[in-house]
């Protein structure tokens, strides 16, 4: 039997770059085939070859045994390639239906619309309500809208770019329901993740790409996660050392800090209260949207609570700002990269100056000392294995694995007495994921405390030694790590500690 | 049906060619236009544009004009990258000629050297306090600096015309409404014999080359270009929005009133109904023809003080309206962000799709 796409001898470079060479695999009907790879491997540039957004230089593609070669996305959706990104558009004024309406060639009457939304969802088992606004969505849902709005399509190719890194356990659950049932119905998934467990549990084949070329296939069931993350990083991945904790003094209390929300979509922070120790690492789960953020800006400095509501070692900083903070020992890494982390614009020995100014003097009488700060970003460059030209890159230019290295690495060098992270590896391939939490652990073994916020729960039973759960800006008192299992993480994560609805914060507030 | 495409790749040569070829279409537009009022093209462009270089009083007037329009610019350049909107120098000018004005008619005959710097200093805050006006409203009440600023401009000319008349005006003057001619100690020195060439000059040569070092050696000029370039990281770095609204604009601000005060200190010598000649609406051209850029502004503003010498001369010999110089700038900005927005966009034919 034909497949039902057929890529073969695609290529594709960049001015400097070899995104694509020679790739060759198929997708069978009613499969779904994983493709793997780590940051830079070329998986989003043969994606977008195959749903029109990019055309490939050399090669060509079939779709059942027909010649395809899209001229836009327009045209791949019409011959049945659908897609669903990892960043969502969506707008969040508008309700569910109307952003549907929005992708839709001509959409069908409104009431008409609706019920369509109404059967697919429930059939798939993704439940939505055609007319809430997307602003007041978890992300998991917003999710099944771009899920929903590619099924009105009937599509025959399904391309789902990380679907899982935003959902809980449970919505990971539910989303693998609805691919096998697809998969049932004759339709194709191609899969991107870096979550190898999920690949195993789900892919029928799997596709590995490397420098840009097909170095692997493999049916991830009959191989080990460790085997699989060997044939995309090409060596083989260091086992987490185990690591002894010693706690220390208290270096960072919290107590009842809370913050108004920002905005109509912003998350309130509410009573939050902790000890974290020099020496630990407290990870703080949940998923996105849950205050996060929020936590972040209060802790960083960028929004200022009541004095007393944050210490460091003791000294209340609560009202202070990020410079000062800094000067104290706190420092932070948020989670947008480009634009909050960073400024992509701007050159990364500018972009090491950016927090490194005030702990490490590189500015003496208000004039940049060019020599130091172009000492110290060689040595975040080079200590954290960071891939550029040279310091005189933009920060955009980067990958986000190596920006992701960078940012963490100008903290880490700082000496913080806290660090605090939101999503240290958010999009980030394994040898980078793995080389930044080992740094984090190296941090706190050198007697820093540290906060790791991720939604990665592999990633937080991996490297903390406290646990706690954000959930709707409340977090739950930390727990010891050792001995906690993913299912009750879950449970708690969905929500099932002390949530309450939205009106009654709203009202309470 | 057209769209606008990103080019993929846009080189930093090209960016620093488009102003000049930005001049070189307003030349062609202009030529096009004299045609059409029946004047001879290349005769109109070479008044304009050539015959100025070659006389020495119209090169010392091209650093007349040129001073002005420089200081304004580079404060204004500042604000700019940090988005900052400074709509309101033309005002700023005004006020801080009026606030200098104020201290050498005070000190009428007085002699002495501190009378200058003391005018100097006047000015500077004239203009940097009627600043403050927009900036206290933007941080307060988040009241739109554009707005403020430039309805602020006609607040300070009917000031302007309130003080010539009443507390300003000279009392042998005939009900005029100007001030007393000032003494020389309230006179800016001239540099050249035979010319109307001041020590403004030089404070706005000084000017660049400190603006310069701040742009790219101070922890002021990184800062700006970070809230411009990226506000949150700007943020997350712990720079403070309010405070650089503040500061910019009082930089602009008193920039501005202290070319005012050179105005009314250098070549006028007196404080007159016809400060205000657009030069702070000139100097937006001017900040954005530079690229904000120091040494870029320096060379923008010659260009930019060629039009109007150049200008001023095609109206007698040629007869060409005044409103032609308008005209010309007003091509100038076009075709600059015209230029701009080619260098990073392409034009492409939308093809229709099929369905």
């Amino acid at each position: 039997m034909k497949p039902l796409l057929a890529i073969d001898g695609v290529s594709k470079s960049y001015p400097g770059v070899k995104a694509n060479a020679d790739v060759r695999f198929n997708v069978d009907f009613g499969e779904i085939h994983a493709l793997l790879g780590e940051n830079g491997a070329g998986k989003s540039t043969l994606v977008k070859m195959i749903y029109g957004l990019v055309r490939p230089d050399e090669g060509t593609m079939r779709l059942a045994g027909d010649d395809y070669a899209p001229a836009g996305p327009v045209a791949a959706r019409a011959q049945g390639v659908a897609m669903v990104f990892q960043h969502f558009s969506l707008f969040e004024a508008l309700t569910v239906a109307e952003n549907i309406a929005l992708g839709m060639a001509d959409p069908p009457p409104r009431r008409a619309l609706s019920q369509q939304i109404r059967e697919i969802s429930t059939e798939y088992g993704l439940p939505l309500e055609p007319e809430r606004l997307v602003g007041d969505l978890s992300v998991g849902t917003r999710q099944r809208v771009e899920i929903v709005r590619c099924l009105l399509q009937s599509p025959r190719l399904l391309i789902m770019d990380e679907p899982t890194s935003v959902l809980t356990p449970q919505e990971v659950e539910q989303l693998f329901g609805t691919l096998r049932k697809l998969r049932k119905e004759g339709v194709s998934i191609l899969y991107i993740s870096h979550k190898l467990d999920e690949i195993r549990q789900l892919c029928d084949h799997a596709t590995i790409l490397r420098g840009g070329r097909v170095v692997a296939t493999c049916t991830p069931a009959q191989e080990t996660a460790r085997s699989i993350a060997g044939m995309m990083i090409g060596q083989d991945l260091a086992a987490p050392s185990q690591r002894s904790f010693q706690p220390g003094d208290v270096a960072l209390s919290l107590r009842g800090l809370s913050l108004p929300s920002e905005g109509t979509f912003g998350v309130a922070l509410r009573d939050i209260s902790f000890d974290l120790r020099a020496g630990e690492i407290l990870g703080i789960a949940g998923v996105a949207g849950n205050g996060q953020d929020e936590l972040l800006l209060a802790l960083s400095g960028e929004r200022r609570v009541a004095r007393g509501m944050i210490r460091l070692n003791g000294r209340a900083i609560g009202d202070r700002g990020p410079n000062t903070r800094r000067r104290a020992g706190l420092l932070a890494a948020p989670e947008e990269r480009l634009g909050h982390a960073a400024a992509p614009a701007m050159s990364l020995w500018e972009n090491a100056f950016l927090t490194g100014r005030v702990r490490l003097i590189l500015a003496g009488g208000g004039f940049l000392r060019k020599a130091m700060i172009q000492g110290f970003t060689k040595r975040v460059v080079g200590d954290f294995d960071v891939r550029t030209p040279g310091i005189e890159t933009r920060a955009g230019a980067l990958s986000g694995g190596n920006l992701q290295k960078f940012v963490i690495g100008r903290e880490v060098l700082q000496s913080p007495a806290v660090l605090v992270v939101n999503q240290p590896t958010w999009g980030v391939d394994a040898r980078a994921a793995a080389q930044i939490r080992a740094s984090l652990q190296d941090l706190a073994s050198a007697g820093a405390g540290v906060i790791v916020i991720s939604q990665d729960l592999d990633e937080l039973m991996e490297i903390s030694d406290a646990f706690s759960v954000l959930a709707n800006g409340r977090l739950s008192p930390p727990r010891p790590a050792l001995g906690l299992d993913i299912e009750a993480i879950g449970r708690m994560m969905g929500g099932a500690f002390d949530v309450e609805p939205a009106e009654a914060a709203r009202a309470s507030a | 049906m057209l769209r606008l495409e990103p080019r993929p790749n846009s080189s930093a040569l090209v960016e620093m060619l488009t102003p000049v070829v930005a001049v070189a279409l307003t030349m062609l537009a202009g030529g096009i236009l004299f045609a059409v009022l029946g004047k001879d093209p290349i005769v109109a462009i070479d008044t304009i544009f050539i015959a100025p270089l070659f006389d020495p009083f119209s090169r010392s007037e091209l650093l007349i004009k040129a001073t002005p329009l420089i200081l304004i610019a580079l404060g204004l350049s500042f604000g700019f990258r940090a988005g900052i909107w400074n709509i309101g120098a033309e005002g700023q000018y005004v006020m801080g000629g009026i606030a200098g004005s104020a201290v050498a008619l005070a000190f009428w005959n007085v002699e002495g050297i501190w009378l200058l710097p003391l005018m100097a200093l006047a000015g500077i805050l004239g203009g940097a306090l009627w600043a403050m006006i927009p900036a206290i409203l933007k941080t307060r009440f988040n009241a739109n600096e554009i707005l403020v600023s430039l309805m602020l401009v006609y607040v300070a000319t009917l000031f302007l015309s309130a003080m010539v008349s009443g507390p300003l005006r000279d009392p042998q003057g005939f009900n005029f409404p100007q001030s007393r001619l000032f003494h020389d100690s309230a006179r800016l020195p001239l540099l050249l014999e035979n010319s109307r060439v001041h020590v403004g000059v030089l404070v706005a040569l000084l000017a660049v080359a400190v603006a310069q070092v701040l742009l790219t050696r101070h922890l002021f000029g990184f800062n700006v270009k970070l809230l411009g370039e990226a506000p949150r990281a700007a943020a997350f770095s712990g720079v403070s929005v309010k405070r650089m609204t503040v500061v910019c604009l009082a930089l602009s601000g008193g920039l501005a009133g202290l070319a005012g005060l050179f105005e009314v200190a250098g070549p006028v010598g007196q404080l007159q109904l016809s400060l205000p000649v657009g030069y702070g609406f000139t100097a937006i051209i001017v900040a954005f023809l530079g690229r904000l850029s120091p040494i870029g502004i320096l060379l923008a503003g010659l260009v930019m003080a060629l039009t109007y010498i150049g200008g001023e001369t095609a109206q007698f010999a040629l007869g060409i309206p005044k409103a032609a110089i308008s005209v010309f700038q007003g091509l100038f900005l076009f075709f600059l962000l015209a230029a701009d927005l080619m260098t990073r966009y392409r034009i492409a034919r939308i093809r229709r799709e099929a369905r």
